[in-house]
């Protein structure tokens, strides 16, 4: 079976080199020898739809869905905390109102789903999923449970650092990503094929949370800054209003 | 300010995106409504059963939607939205009307365990002007991953992420 030591050689032999994404063909991830495209993306002007992003609002999203903590009659186990940030498009202006998801394992580093096969508890009171809009300073807020480091099966004896599975929209289509949070100083860092896929560490930095004490609540809970800058293309958008 | 790099959605992303609704942007029973379906295929020509797609989409009039409601579908508001995980045969499909206009595609993401990012693509409809800059520019054996098969009351579009009949996908300017 392979290894840390294999993994981690793999990794430090393909460390340093320059790239704001992840690799897409990232060997020590296995599961994306299959999966990534072999061909370099095609360049393109975005056009027409390309040029907006879908509108959410108020109709999709309660206000209660960015509490993850009291989904159930009791209270979830584990470390209480605030996760805030902004959302901001590559210039660094604000994406106002747009839709915030997240996911994430239990205190136990367990999932609720089926494929989750940790031999960790279930919390019942604990799901794990999330939504907020942003504001119109492109703040988001939630209310979760820090979750656990899981094992999984890429490699033996493989762990996962503590992370939440973040979805976020920006001003236009463009800026769709998919990605996770971190915590500061997680000791599993060096070893996770997934995290390292991002090869240039200024990168890497760009998915930690900050502990922030302005963020938390007396006798309550503890709280984390993250601020999540977009891509996508570089054009100056439309002002709203403008649509075709 | 750096920006935040992808990951992958990984394996248990079914209990934060996927919704009750989310492949039917218009109620099948509605007349005008086409399926859009298709697979998603890994290297191997393997169904990858755990994968999402997104669509985002013009109305049948060319018009970029503003409407909000994707997640909760009242049945009559069209969003141009909608989102849908594959299934165990790395099938997947939604119900939607054809986008019109000057340059009629669906703007399609593809998130996957073992895709360490999201993939663009475009899905054409059928006999696309062949005159378009962007689909004329590439190989023809490349421009047909682009274009749906028409079918019966819809359209087949497959999504290989690797591969010799790989799908163009895109970078955007
Ligand atoms: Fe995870």
């Amino acid at each position: 079976m392979t290894t840390q030591a294999d993994i981690s050689a793999e990794i430090a032999a393909l460390a340093g080199q320059p790239g704001e994404q992840p690799r897409k063909d990232y060997p020590p991830y296995r599961s994306s020898v299959l999966r990534h495209p072999a061909q370099e993306p095609v360049l393109a002007d975005p056009e027409g739809v390309e040029l907006w992003a879908p509108a959410f609002g108020h109709r999709d999203v309660d206000d209660a869905e960015a509490n993850l903590t009291n989904r159930h009659p009791g209270e979830p186990i584990g470390e209480r905390m605030v996760v805030t940030g902004r959302v901001l498009d590559g210039q660094g202006r604000p994406v106002a109102h747009q839709l915030v998801e997240i996911w994430q394992a239990n205190a136990a580093g367990r999932y609720w789903h089926q494929r989750d096969q940790h031999p960790a508890p279930l919390d019942p009171n604990f799901t794990g999923a999330g939504r907020c809009l942003t504001a119109a300073d492109g703040t988001y807020r939630f209310l979760t449970i820090k979750p656990g480091p899981y094992p999984w099966r890429n490699h033996g004896n493989a762990w996962r650092p503590a992370h939440i599975h973040f979805s976020l929209f920006g001003t236009d289509f463009t800026q769709r990503l998919v990605t996770q949070m971190y915590f500061p100083g997680d000791p599993l860092f060096d070893l996770d094929p997934i995290y390292q896929s991002i090869t240039d560490p200024q990168a890497r930095n760009a998915l930690l949370a900050a502990y922030d004490h302005e963020v938390t609540a007396p006798e309550y809970s503890t709280g984390y800054r993250w601020d999540i800058v977009l891509t996508g293309s570089h054009r100056t958008p439309f002002e709203p209003g403008e649509a075709p | 300010m750096i920006p935040a790099p992808g990951q992958t959605v990984g394996p248990f992303f079914h209990l934060g995106l996927p919704y009750a609704g989310g492949n039917e942007l218009v109620p099948p029973a509605d007349p005008a409504a086409i399926r859009l379906g298709g697979r998603v295929l890994d290297g191997d020509g393997h169904g990858v059963p755990d994968a999402l797609i997104e669509i985002w989409q013009a109305g049948p009039d060319g018009k970029v939607v503003r409407e909000p409601g994707s997640l909760r579908r009242d049945g009559w508001t069209f969003t141009g939205w909608g989102r849908t995980a594959t299934e165990a045969d790395g099938s997947y499909w939604f119900s939607t009307y054809a986008p019109g206009g000057p340059v009629p595609f669906f703007a399609v993401t593809v998130f996957a365990r073992g895709l360490l990012d999201r993939l663009f693509t475009r899905a054409y409809l059928p006999d696309p002007d062949p005159a378009d800059p962007f689909l004329a520019a590439l190989p023809p054996a490349r421009r047909a991953t682009l274009i749906c098969a028409p079918q019966p009351r819809g359209l087949h579009f497959d999504i290989r992420l690797q591969g010799d009949d790989e799908t163009v996908f895109l970078a955007y300017r």
